[in-house]
């Protein structure tokens, strides 16, 4: 009882400032901008976007997968050290987040940029400059840079809790490092592997900064879309269809990531 | 010793409070919100004039100055209500509108007579015709800006610039439907002010060939890819140019023969102020002949008041960028406001034009959600028979 009453602030924070938008949000995407009028049509309008919610999915999916490649490692080689040591590389890992997300993108826009400091760099022993810039491959890289830390975070959480004495037991009992690894670890890190991918595909998937900046006129993703729906084009109720239609698939995502962590749970408890 | 500690602590703590109280309970404090252009103020750079700390000197009301990107940010803003402006300078067509869709209050003139230094020929104006809603802050013209070093003089003249295959992946563009249709309106030869939905759709069409060419659809980011050399050719403001040029003296600039917008930019005030008086006395500052030119001066835009062309530097006002001569101004055309019908289809298209491209992504995309989508089954599949066996094995 003491518990419920305890969690009452949250759960007015979460319906003044979660529940409502989340209504007016489908208000917005189910009438007409002219007549107020009840409508599917911005829903329908949905398919001229199809290229565009399937490029955003395309490019957060390789970014969420090469996330996964170059964290897991990390997050494993963290969960070996001392505690000491552990503390250090894991607030290391942290630390590019304490300085704001445009600021870092931005730099990345000084570093990849025609004139910048890569291709000048290769224009002074005369190479001409490479299209580093206003590719997919920079908004991935962006994408990967800002959300890798979203990756290792869980996975370490993960990887630390592993039983050693399941490890040594699999070596007891005739198992390689491949085996280990195969058998033991990696099925146990699976909650761990979910949830990053999910931390990392939800907002990658939803970002219009890193496109803007790092990825071409032919990169728009549909984070952009919903931006200038709302900034500058004025039809809130366009962009409030994008967002439900993606609100959609980010649930589908969590409700995936849940069945996931919850047949885990079982085999816990088994 | 700690009490003696704790006192001077406390001290400490109290005194800037107090001292931060105290000129507020000798006052009250009047805070205008104005909403202008990005970059469009002599904010003190350079030794310039700071505007808003000369205003807030003479009159004791306090700025606080925010900024947008193009007319259609300021008119959604406005529209979706929530936050308070006192002073807004949008273009001309934008304040058609604005008056139109009743998002405008009318001025008292009796409490801005600097208006009497505007010149005749920025009054009754088109959007505006009987002088009830609107200051004239600046005029100018729009222009192609290129870089002389990269640029070949032979293409340069026309619009087709933007166009030209040479200088792919160098050329910016406007990121606002208005002045981005404007171009193409002016290369067809229609009216900048067209209704005809089929002149407007085969300017869409135009845009849509250009876009591969594009670097990026940008507006105040134009500074710093222009004078950086990142882009070679961008369509932008006259003032801009000149403000670009004291940072890369490499930056030419021509009037497109085929036409292009001339345009007037105002202050206004619109419904959701909230200190009217106040409003007023800083667009009348504004106007003020030697404010307006030692602003104007660091902005390179053109000045609307012969009065404070008297305080202006010479050299500035005989540029023919900012101030062009009577025939290069017969080319120009104003921008009028558009029916809803129109802006709604021009934005369509607009979004169209900067989203198309990447069919392909219907290939790529499917492929990856099929990807996942199976790698996922297996997984649960999986999953579930391993458990539906470690179940058995332990009920053996």
């Amino acid at each position: 009882m003491k518990n419920k009453f305890l969690a009452g602030p949250y759960l007015v924070w979460m319906a003044l400032f979660t529940i409502i938008p989340l209504v007016i949000v489908l208000y917005f995407a189910l009438t007409d901008s002219v007549t107020g009028r009840f409508t599917l049509s911005n829903l329908a309008a949905m398919k001229d976007y199809l290229p565009i919610f399937l490029r955003s999915i395309w490019l957060a999916a390789i970014s969420s997968i090469i996330c996964l490649i170059l964290g897991y490692p990390v997050a494993w080689c963290i969960a070996q050290t001392g505690p000491k040591v552990q503390r250090f590389l894991y607030m290391l890992v942290m630390l590019p987040m304490c300085i704001s997300f445009l600021l870092r993108t931005l730099a990345w826009v000084a570093i990849l940029e025609d004139t910048g400091m890569i291709n000048s760099l290769l224009g002074r022993i005369g190479i001409s400059p490479l299209p580093l810039i206003r590719t997919n491959g920079a908004v991935i890289l962006g994408m990967v840079y800002n959300y890798l830390p979203y990756m290792i975070m869980p996975l370490y959480t993960v990887i630390i809790k592993i039983d050693p004495r399941l490890v040594e037991a699999a070596q007891d009992l005739g198992c390689d490092h491949a085996q280990v690894f195969g058998k033991v670890t990696l099925p146990l890190s699976v909650p761990g592997i979910v949830s990053g991918i999910t931390m990392v595909f939800v907002p990658a998937v939803s970002t219009f900064y890193i496109s803007q900046k790092l990825g071409s006129s032919g990169t728009t993703l549909i984070g952009d879309v919903i931006e200038s729906q709302f900034k500058t084009a004025y039809n809130p109720n366009l962009g409030a269809a994008m967002s439900l239609v993606l609100m959609i698939l980010i649930f589908i995502c969590i409700g995936l990531m849940n069945r996931f962590t919850g047949d885990d749970d079982e085999v816990m408890t088994l | 010793m700690k009490k003696v500690l704790s006192a001077l602590l406390l001290a400490v703590l109290i005194i800037p409070v107090l001292l931060a109280a105290a000129p507020k309970a000798a006052a009250e404090t009047v805070t205008i919100n104005v909403y202008n252009w990005g970059q469009y103020i002599s904010d003190g750079t350079d030794g310039a004039i700071d505007v808003n700390k000369a205003f807030t000197e003479a009159t004791g009301i306090h700025v606080n100055y925010m900024t947008y990107d193009s007319n259609e940010t300021l008119y959604t803003k406005l529209k979706t209500g929530g936050s308070t402006y006192d002073v807004i300078i949008p273009s001309d067509y934008m304040i058609g509108r604005l008056i139109s869709e009743g998002l405008l209050e009318k001025l008292d003139y009796s409490n801005i007579p600097n208006y009497q230094y505007i010149e005749e020929a920025y009054k009754n104006t088109a959007y505006d015709p009987t002088n009830e809603y609107s200051v004239p802050y600046t005029w100018g013209t729009v222009g192609v800006i290129y870089n002389k070093k990269y640029v070949d003089e032979a293409d340069i003249g026309s619009w087709d610039l933007l166009w030209n295959e040479k200088y792919k992946g160098k050329i910016l563009m406007f990121s606002n439907p208005r002045d981005a249709f404007a171009i193409a309106e002016s290369r067809l030869g229609y009216s900048l002010n067209t209704q005809n939905e089929e002149e407007i759709r085969a300017c869409a069409e135009l845009l849509l060939e250009q876009k591969p060419l594009v670097q990026a659809y940008v507006m105040d980011q134009i500074y710093n890819a222009m004078e950086h050399e990142e882009a070679w050719v961008a369509p932008y403001y006259a003032g801009d140019y000149l403000q670009m040029l004291e940072v890369n003296e490499d930056l030419g600039f021509y009037f497109p023969e085929e036409g292009f917008n001339f345009f007037i930019d105002a202050a206004c005030i619109p419904t959701s102020c909230t200190n009217k008086e106040a409003a007023e006395a800083y667009i009348n500052f504004l106007c003020d002949p030697e404010i307006m030119a030692e602003n104007l001066d660091y902005l390179g835009y053109s000045v609307p008041s012969e009065a404070a062309k008297e305080y202006m530097d010479e050299e500035a006002i005989a540029n023919p960028v900012a101030y062009p001569d009577a025939e290069t101004l017969a080319r120009g055309e104003a921008f009028l406001s558009l029916d809803q019908q129109t802006n709604q289809l021009m934005d369509k298209l607009w979004l169209t034009v900067k989203t198309s491209g990447g069919a392909n992504y219907l290939l790529y995309g499917g492929i990856a959600v099929v990807v996942i989508a199976v790698v996922l089954i297996v997984i649960l599949v999986s999953r579930k028979k391993r458990l539906a066996r470690r179940r058995s094995g332990y009920t053996r």
